[in-house]
């Protein structure tokens, strides 16, 4: 494709302008434009039917575009090259391998496939599967599984790796194993491109991160600059003596029998509420601060792109 | 690894998922004797000389059409057909390998029932044939796996695949020669199974096993059942799928 206009002189792993995916009259994809750096975790977040999965297949060359322009490591995806298909691995949401051979066949096999692949022994150990390498893969269990299907992936030492919900339908300890594989890749320079509809998941994992919702990317940038930009404030809660009401002039409301209240200008607000809470001898029991997560920016900019 | 090595490689891979599920493998070779000593129980023994090579041909379709129809449908299903499409893996290497296999089977099914037909009903292995009965088994065998991945193509998934298939071979098999005599069938009938690529298989087969000495090449079932093998490639360039269909 075309050289990046900017003056970036990175050269992206990944870049697409305007992307486009219809199927019939449905558009799944309504024109997105994503710029992923070489060596970066990239997560593309959103709700299921977001338009998540028919991005990350456009860009593995498992479906064809209807508009737009996509370079991946400097190819077009849409022309299936061999190439491009000889440096990056692939996580789909659903795949299949033969149950009769063994884990390590399995790896073998798909390493026999590319020009430089990645040491057996070097991929089973990265992905947790040591004690697993002589066991045939219908034997193993769902979470193993899904190791497997990420071993294949690295099995030819891509420099670009698409994980499609990676951790789906995971125990919360085999996720954060997964996370731990993810980190370790990244510590190896490799591009990560992931979806997931967990926020915990894209905070923990990206370095950028894009919100895509209803076929729109509604938000992109790091995980702090997403918390800060959206416009949802930061929480102040305390409670107080039963007898007792919040000043009107803090905007605090009543949440159970605790008191609330948003502001975008935290140290001021507190400072108010601390001056009072001494003027009058009332204490502010169990006093919280927090910053909107993720997870609040999320639901704020997806029920927006639903409202539309 | 060139591409020719990596096909050849793909075949011993799936020869060895293949050994490795026994009762599966069993099968796939008692299955035709089964049918075989059915037959001449019912038929009695002087059936044997058109039942050996009959079901040799039955043996080599199951194991080509039949056989890579089903499996094939199943592993586009499980997502194994997707998974080889993203690797650098080139998608004919993947299907030579899968088609080798089949052959193989189909060549070693032939064996066991000719060594069967020859020790236990004392039908002869026509040997002066062999190179004949080679080459017709190769181009039916290599026509069969054509056929069979491009059935795959309109098999919308793989609960469907048993139904599809065995209604597309089952009643050839029964108007060309394999199953039953044709003699006495109507003459539009034996049209019909002339048309079709068992028919000239199963002729080519109990031809050679009663030619002795002066075998010739059956030019003209040779022809036809490469005629079918060139339909079965370019539907399957056409109607193959790697994606499941849901």
């Amino acid at each position: 494709m075309r050289a990046p206009e900017t003056a970036d002189p990175a050269p992206a792993a990944i870049e697409v302008r305007s992307l486009r995916k219809a199927y019939g009259e449905v558009e799944a994809v309504r024109g997105i434009d994503l710029r992923v750096a070489r060596g970066e975790v990239f997560a593309l977040l959103g709700p299921n039917g977001a338009g998540k999965t028919t991005t990350v297949e456009i860009l593995e060359g498992h479906r064809q575009r209807s508009g737009g322009d996509a370079s991946v490591l400097g190819h077009d995806p849409g022309r299936n090259e061999r190439a491009l298909r000889q440096r990056v691995g692939i996580v789909l949401q659903q795949t299949g391998v033969d149950g009769y051979l063994t884990v390590r066949e399995v790896v073998q096999m798909v390493a026999g496939y590319y020009p430089h692949p990645r040491d057996t022994d070097e991929v089973l150990a990265l992905t947790g599967l040591s004690d697993q390498a002589n066991r045939r893969v219908r034997k193993l269990s769902g979470g193993q599984k899904r190791r497997v299907d990420l071993a294949v992936a690295l099995a030819g030492d891509p420099e670009l790796l698409f994980l499609d919900e990676p951790t789906t339908g995971f125990d919360p300890s085999a996720r954060r194993q997964a996370w731990e594989t993810v980190r370790g890749l990244a510590a190896l320079g490799k591009t990560v491109f992931l979806t997931t509809h967990f926020m915990d998941e894209a905070q923990a994992l990206a370095d950028r991160l894009a919100i895509i919702a209803d076929g729109r990317i509604v938000a992109t940038g790091t995980p702090d600059e997403l918390i800060g930009s959206g416009s949802a404030a930061t929480r102040i809660r305390f409670r107080l003596p039963p007898s007792v009401e919040a000043p009107e002039r803090f905007g605090a409301h009543r949440v159970a029998s605790a008191w609330e209240l948003e502001t975008d200008t935290p140290t001021q607000s507190l400072h108010d509420l601390t001056a009072w809470s001494l003027e009058t001898a009332t204490e502010l029991a169990d006093l919280e601060v927090t910053r909107p997560s993720l997870e609040d920016v999320y639901l704020q900019l997806t029920a927006e792109e639903a409202a539309e | 690894m060139n591409d020719l090595a990596l096909a050849v490689r793909q075949i011993g891979y799936e020869n060895r998922a293949f050994w490795r599920n026994p009762p599966a493998a069993f099968f796939t070779f008692v299955f035709p004797l089964l049918f075989m000593v059915i037959f001449n129980v019912l038929f009695g023994a002087e059936a044997a000389a058109f039942f050996t090579p009959a079901i040799i041909v039955f043996g080599v379709v199951t194991a080509t059409y039949t056989n890579l129809a089903m499996t094939v449908t199943i592993a586009r299903d499980d997502g194994i057909l997707k998974r080889i499409r993203g690797t650098p893996l080139p998608g004919w290497a993947y299907l030579a390998g899968r088609i080798g296999h089949a052959v193989l089977i189909a060549f070693l099914l032939t064996v066991i029932v000719a060594a069967f037909g020859a020790l236990v009903y004392a039908i002869d292995v026509p040997w002066s044939a062999l190179p004949a009965a080679l080459l017709v088994l190769a181009v039916s065998a290599a026509a069969f796996s054509a056929l069979g991945l491009a059935l795959s193509g309109f098999i919308p998934n793989s609960d469907a695949a048993p139904a599809v298939v065995n209604a597309t071979v089952l009643p050839v098999l029964f108007i060309s020669n394999v199953f039953i005599q044709m003699e006495n069938a109507p003459a539009w009938l034996d049209t019909v199974s002339h048309l079709l690529p068992v028919r000239h298989f199963a002729d080519a087969m109990m031809a050679l096993y009663a030619s002795g000495a002066d075998a010739s090449l059956p030019w003209t079932e040779l022809g036809v059942i490469a005629l079918w093998g060139v339909i079965g490639v370019v539907a399957a360039l056409r109607f193959f799928s790697w994606e499941p269909r849901r």
